[in-house]
């Protein structure tokens, strides 16, 4: 690996944006879990949920913060990176990027009133209502910035002559193929991975020893959500893989280690792939992959060797693609299993082993989203907007790279860290059952 | 009005209001550490933190607003600015992030922390002063174009006089702005002993805002001629400005009106910025940038401009509802709600 400005760029962005959708996912998702857990409150003059709502904000709050100073490097360092691939792209982007902004202004404002008002209104539904324009807020700008990277993918809604961009439709670029299926799996997974973090921290207390109703509400609440969520994920992986089989075979061909074209192609999990393209010891699903791509068990699918090879985007994303598919089902089969166990009394839904799976579905929900952002991104490669520009032409000319890549390393480990220890703080010296008795008496 | 003029009109527009609420912000931070420091926090940080808290997200925006629609409206910026600014542009970011952050910490989570407000407080006067070099840039000489390579001569901007005028007047004029907000909140919530605080303040940085404007007059008569002499054909603007300032500072003086004064205060900043984007036009960035150059596709340009009005449609009724909760709402300002 040369480490020339293109590398170096790519490592830069790469560690923001690792960074940063930590935050966005949470950012996404955590205030449908606050507004969902504050109207089942209200309804049912349940305070544990009140408080439950209350507490999740407060955590939220910081994380929030965290992803919006983030954020805004994301978003400069597009220009500051990729200054070649803005001059052209930044015509066709920059209305979707202009929308995202103005979500995410109406987010901050709502966010700030919502903080701020929790007793001030006489119904409480007032104060349930606020969370709507901030849950609208987020998911759209999640959508919007979803449709610049659908767009990088699927790039359409304009013409490039020499270097010259004309004919522009923002529409049509904004609404290309991948929108809907990027879009779909963005927000399902967001929703899904919150939930399953906020069940992580209601399984970590029960098994800490604090047995009170507050956190077995806590839990069932975010179970409930993890697998609605997690059911609405699974469809929208589906969508996505029947989208790269026709708008991107070689993401697809890439992921799946499939090389030659052929009708009723196997699917893939697992294995390595020798020096030779030999794939060994994977599990081979007969005619699986025909059907993933076009519902179809003899259907053709093309293989990667159908592309010219400097086109081609890197095999190793084979194993993001599998580590994204086992947490997904992971993420389907826990919460399955905990609704199951409740429901049927004869098996304790509280069990060790249960609550420890719990806790382990956080962790590793925000590891699927990471590979599956990799595995989308690098399946890209070597397009920055594929078909058109490639990644090489796209990055800054200007000195020092690799120092700003430092800098900027330094920074969010200080963040992950520093953030890591008030999150835990906040709420180590303040446990629910004292919060609940000064603030409802309870 | 042609649609450039438009679409930049807009965007100062929009960098008036981050000067403006970005500066209360930025002030306030640095006056809370300075109260930590001087043992007056139990006085006045309660106040800043009543009405920082619910609106500092908000200020964020207004800045990347502005960013993404100066490389929407003229991605052409993007790549002189985007390829010369990588460094100070990163530190910026850096600084940014450590104030947005630590400010979210020390307030959501360990309020205690001396280092987390330190943090908070001095990034607040260095973000100023790195964000306020990018216009000493735009004034042309610190960037120069060789062949397909666009060059920063940093230690050029390092040692030039208005370099240094520019970032000087940005600090004091943010303390001066923030301090005068701050005596306005301050007399709503019927505080008097941090009233008395922050009116000193407003008064102590009130003069060196007019030497520092002087001297970046000065320093630029020197640096770029061309740009002083269009200023002179605007010298109304700064005549207006001035007058809003002695307005503003008599009747802070006078203990009188502080709302109104902070008004005045707000016209003076906004004469200037406005007599000095006026008279910077058509350049962006002297002399490889205008308005017209770097202008993006006639369609992309127009539907902007239909995003904007839409989205304008949507945030006025939003702001006018977050600062009649928590700016205008005496009970709230005075800490009963």
């Amino acid at each position: 690996m040369e480490l020339d400005n293109v590398m170096l760029a790519r490592l830069l962005t790469t560690t923001t944006l690792a960074f940063h959708i930590i935050f966005a996912t949470i950012g996404v998702g955590v205030p449908v879990m606050i507004s969902i857990a504050e109207y089942i409150g209200i309804k049912r003059k349940d305070p544990h949920y009140l408080l439950l709502a209350r507490r999740w904000t407060r955590g939220f709050v910081v994380t929030v913060a965290v992803g919006v100073v983030t954020g805004t490097c994301i978003g400069l360092q597009l220009s500051l990176l990729w200054p070649s691939f803005m001059k052209i792209a930044g015509q066709i982007i920059s209305l979707p990027l202009f929308l995202e902004t103005f979500a995410f202004f109406f987010e901050a404002i709502f966010l700030g009133i919502y903080l701020y008002t929790w007793d001030r209104f006489k119904k409480p539904l007032y104060h349930w209502l606020l969370s709507i324009p901030v849950i609208i807020g987020s998911s759209a700008s999640a959508f919007f910035i979803t449709t610049v990277n659908a767009f990088m993918n699927t790039p359409q809604g304009f013409q490039l002559e020499n270097g010259v961009i004309t004919a522009i439709d923002p529409i049509q670029a904004m609404f290309n193929p991948a929108t809907p299926s990027k879009v779909l799996h963005v927000l399902t997974s967001a929703y899904l991975a919150s939930a399953l973090i906020l069940g992580m921290i209601a399984a970590f207390q029960l098994l800490l020893g604090r047995t009170g109703e507050y956190y077995k509400k806590s839990l069932k609440l975010t179970m409930v959500c993890g697998f609605v969520f997690a059911f609405l994920t699974a469809v929208a992986g589906d969508i996505s893989a029947k989208f790269l089989a026709k708008h991107q075979p070689e993401k697809l061909a890439a992921g799946e280690w499939h090389f030659e074209t052929e009708k009723g192609a196997d699917l893939l999990l697992y294995g390595i792939l020798d020096e030779n393209n030999e794939v060994k010891y994977a599990i081979r699903l007969p005619n699986m992959l025909s059907f993933l791509s076009f519902s179809d068990f003899n259907a053709e699918v093309k293989g990667l060797n159908e592309f010219p090879e400097d086109e081609r985007p890197p095999v190793w994303i084979h194993y993001m693609f599998d580590i994204m598919v086992t947490i997904g089902i992971y993420t389907v089969v826990v919460p399955f299993l905990y609704l199951i166990f409740d429901k049927l009394k004869a098996f304790n839904p509280h069990s060790k082993w249960l609550l420890w799976s719990i806790v382990l579905g956080g962790p590793l929900s925000l590891i699927a989203i990471e590979v599956g952002w990799i595995f989308a991104e690098v399946g890209r490669q070597p397009w920055i907007l594929r078909g058109y520009m490639k990644v090489a032409e796209g990055a800054t000319t200007a000195d020092n790279v690799g120092l700003m890549f430092l800098l900027f390393i330094a920074l969010y480990i200080v963040l992950g860290v520093v953030c890591s220890i008030v999150l835990v703080k906040m709420f180590k010296n303040k446990p629910a059952e004292v919060e609940l008795e000064y603030r409802f008496n309870k | 009005m042609e649609i450039q003029l438009v679409g930049i009109t807009v965007l100062w527009l929009f960098l008036y209001g981050y000067l403006i609420v970005a500066s209360i912000d930025f002030g306030a931070g640095f006056f809370a550490y300075y109260g930590k420091l001087t043992k007056q926090d139990h006085l006045i940080n309660h106040l800043i933190s009543r009405y920082l808290s619910p609106v500092w997200e908000v200020t964020n925006v207004f800045f990347v607003f502005f960013f993404v629609g100066l490389v929407g409206f003229f991605p052409d910026t993007a790549y002189y600015y985007g390829t010369a600014l990588l460094i100070p542009g990163s530190v910026a970011l850096v600084l940014l992030t450590i104030r947005g952050s630590f400010y979210a910490f020390s307030n959501y989570g360990s309020r205690e922390n001396k280092l987390y407000l330190f943090l908070y407080g001095a990034s607040g006067l260095l973000i100023p002063a790195s964000l306020s070099t990018v216009l000493t840039i735009s004034e042309g000489g610190f960037i120069e174009k060789r062949g397909d390579e666009i060059v920063f001569l940093a230690d050029r901007l390092l040692t030039s006089p208005y370099s240094w005028s520019v970032v000087f007047l940005a600090i004091v004029s943010v303390l001066f702005i923030s301090a005068s907000f701050l005596t306005y909140y301050a007399d709503r919530a019927d505080d008097k002993p941090a009233l008395e605080i922050v009116r000193k303040f407003a008064l102590f940085w009130s003069s060196p805002t007019i030497i520092a404007s002087l001297l970046v007059f000065i320093a630029l008569h020197e640096h770029n001629v061309a740009h002083f002499e269009k200023m002179l054909n605007y010298w109304w603007m700064f005549g207006f400005s001035l007058i809003c300032f002695l307005v503003a500072s008599g009747l802070i003086y006078f203990r009188k009106r502080y709302g109104t004064a902070f008004i005045f205060v707000m016209l003076q900043f906004f004469f200037a910025f406005f007599g000095y984007g006026v008279s910077h036009l058509p350049y962006i960035l002297d002399p490889y940038v205008t308005i017209y150059s770097a202008y993006t596709n006639e369609t992309m340009g127009i539907t902007l401009v239909v995003a904007f009005i839409a989205g304008l449609c949507l945030l006025i009724p939003s702001l006018i509802l977050l600062m009649k909760l928590f700016l205008f709402d005496a009970d709230y300002v005075k800490g009963k709600k």
